[in-house]
């Protein structure tokens, strides 16, 4: 073992989203109807109640209440912590900049708040995307904190993906670690030799460092394959095990988008 | 970061997962006739390097620091056709594990970096590669200037989405104008780190380089055998 710990190095892989242990790090375990549905529903279900918001004009407000009110509850029945949630949900933050300079943009009705000129076109937009893309991120955020990385593939599998796009992903999340490891190694090397990247005049060491990596792990995927050649690969691989959906999780899965599409009908053309 | 949802509205967004699902169904084509049963592991692991690659932070001055975006590096080491079935899943991977992107917006992504970004720079390279002379060291200075161009062409095709489909009120020529210039600045350090990358490649493992093939001398046998007359 290599103790890491000398060079004093705060672990700046955490401050990063794309984080470690990829899988592992974003499930958090639950016994909960929404941790048990079928990745492939899950996923489904998901992306038809996003169509809907997405569909959804911002004026009818009551329909995003429900929406909010659907995300909410099924992150709440699914036991997830919302501190956890909130967290991860910090990735929108640019999207929400831009939207709060949109209400100074547009045309038509305006009003004057503190010496500014508001338009209310703009202001709706504004709205709009910040709705929108909290309930998208919010949705995101409840399929992989429920479903392993190896359920999404899965899912993804069931739901047709190309084989062949379903394997590099297969790939890539089981050696993510290996390779991101192997980073960080050559990280903590690169610091005890004392070098720290200060400006761009370091680029060019980074630089190498990025190529090390790249023929490292290309070198790796030569020999994996080699590996999988010896155990009798001949170009297919097996299918991820899946179970058939039953009728109960077919049901579950279809309450959300159903109920965002029909409360969302009813506020059109109702009230 | 990507687009999210509702950022776009939903018919450009549903178009262009249409016009993406076909651009990837045409790169998966190429990438198996290229690779064969070498594609599934080698392209896992090329994805699994620019998911790596992009956590790598490059100091640029007082604090600031920026990453790689990875779609010309792509291209270039490992060929247009694998490199958009590598960036697609990087996008898909982030959209459902992250969060960072919209799921209904991810045709609206794929289109952008997948294809437009991968294939931009690697003809970008083609067409510089073929006018600069053709030595090792063209090859670095032809992807610094295809990294550097594809990041705004990139950025412009978000810009032309937003065109045709936003629902924000920010003019699409302002929106064009910041987005350009500052891509503009992105492409410089995308392309440096690109060209230094690529490099330092072909020093070690220039056969790895799929932009760089078949330019490889040929081993010449030189006779050590004299005439005797």
């Amino acid at each position: 073992m290599i103790p890491t710990a000398p060079v004093g190095q705060a672990k700046s892989k955490h401050k990063h989203h794309h984080g470690h242990d990829v899988g592992e790090r974003l499930y958090i375990h639950r016994h909960t109807p929404i941790h048990a549905l079928s990745p492939a529903l899950k996923i489904a279900s998901l992306l038809f109640f996003l169509f809907v918001v997405v569909a959804t004009p911002i004026t009818y407000w009551l329909s995003y209440i429900v929406f909010f009110s659907l995300i909410i509850s099924v992150i709440l029945v699914a036991k997830l912590p919302v501190l956890t949630v909130f967290k991860r949900s910090l990735i929108e933050i640019p999207f929400i900049l831009f939207a709060v300079l949109m209400p100074f943009f547009g045309t038509g009705e305006s009003f004057v708040f503190l010496n500014f000129t508001i338009y209310e076109e703009g202001l709706l937009a504004a709205a709009a995307i910040v709705a929108k893309g909290t309930i998208g991120v919010l949705g995101a955020i409840t399929l992989s904190a429920t479903s392993t990385a190896k359920d999404i593939l899965q899912g993804l599998e069931r739901l047709k993906l190309p084989s062949l796009m379903v394997n590099i992903a297969t790939f890539s999340l089981r050696y993510i670690n290996v390779v991101s490891d192997e980073m960080d190694r050559m990280k903590v090397a690169r610091q005890s030799r004392g070098f720290e990247a200060r400006g761009i005049r370091d680029w060019k060491i980074l630089g190498s460092a990025a190529a090390a990596l790249f023929i490292r792990s290309y070198e790796r995927g030569e020999r994996v394959h080699l590996a999988m050649l010896s155990r009798g690969f001949a170009g297919n691989l097996p299918k991820l095990a899946t179970e058939a959906n039953s009728q109960r999780d077919l049901l579950v899965a279809a309450s959300l988008p159903i109920t965002a599409l029909i409360l969302s009908l009813l506020d059109r053309l109702v009230i | 970061m990507h687009i999210p949802d509702g950022f776009i509205d939903l018919p450009t967004s549903l178009a262009f997962i249409a016009v993406s699902a076909v651009g990837v169904g045409v790169a998966l084509k190429g990438a198996k006739s290229e690779l064969s049963d070498k594609t599934a592991p080698l392209a896992g692991l090329a994805t699994v390097f620019i998911f790596a690659a992009q956590m790598i932070n490059f100091p640029v001055a007082a604090g600031t620091s920026g990453h790689l975006l990875g779609g010309a590096l792509a291209a270039i080491l490992i060929g247009p056709w694998a490199a958009t079935l590598s960036i697609t899943i990087v996008l898909i991977l982030q959209a459902l594990l992250f969060a960072d992107g919209g799921l209904t917006a991810i045709g609206l992504n794929v289109f952008n970096l997948s294809l437009v970004g991968v294939w931009a720079s690697y003809a970008i390279f083609l067409i510089v590669k073929r006018i600069l002379p053709s030595n090792k060291k063209a090859i670095p200075a032809a992807a610094f200037i295809a990294a550097l161009i594809q990041v705004p062409i990139a950025a412009s095709s978000f810009v032309f989405q937003y065109a045709i489909g936003s629902v924000a009120t920010i003019p699409v020529s302002t929106v064009f104008t910041a987005m350009f210039s500052t891509h503009v600045l992105i492409g410089i350090g995308e392309g440096l780190i690109t060209a230094l990358t690529i490099s330092a490649v072909l020093a070690t493992r220039s056969d790895l380089v799929y932009g760089y093939r078949g330019q490889s001398r040929k081993l010449e046998i030189k006779s050590s055998a004299r005439s005797n007359s």
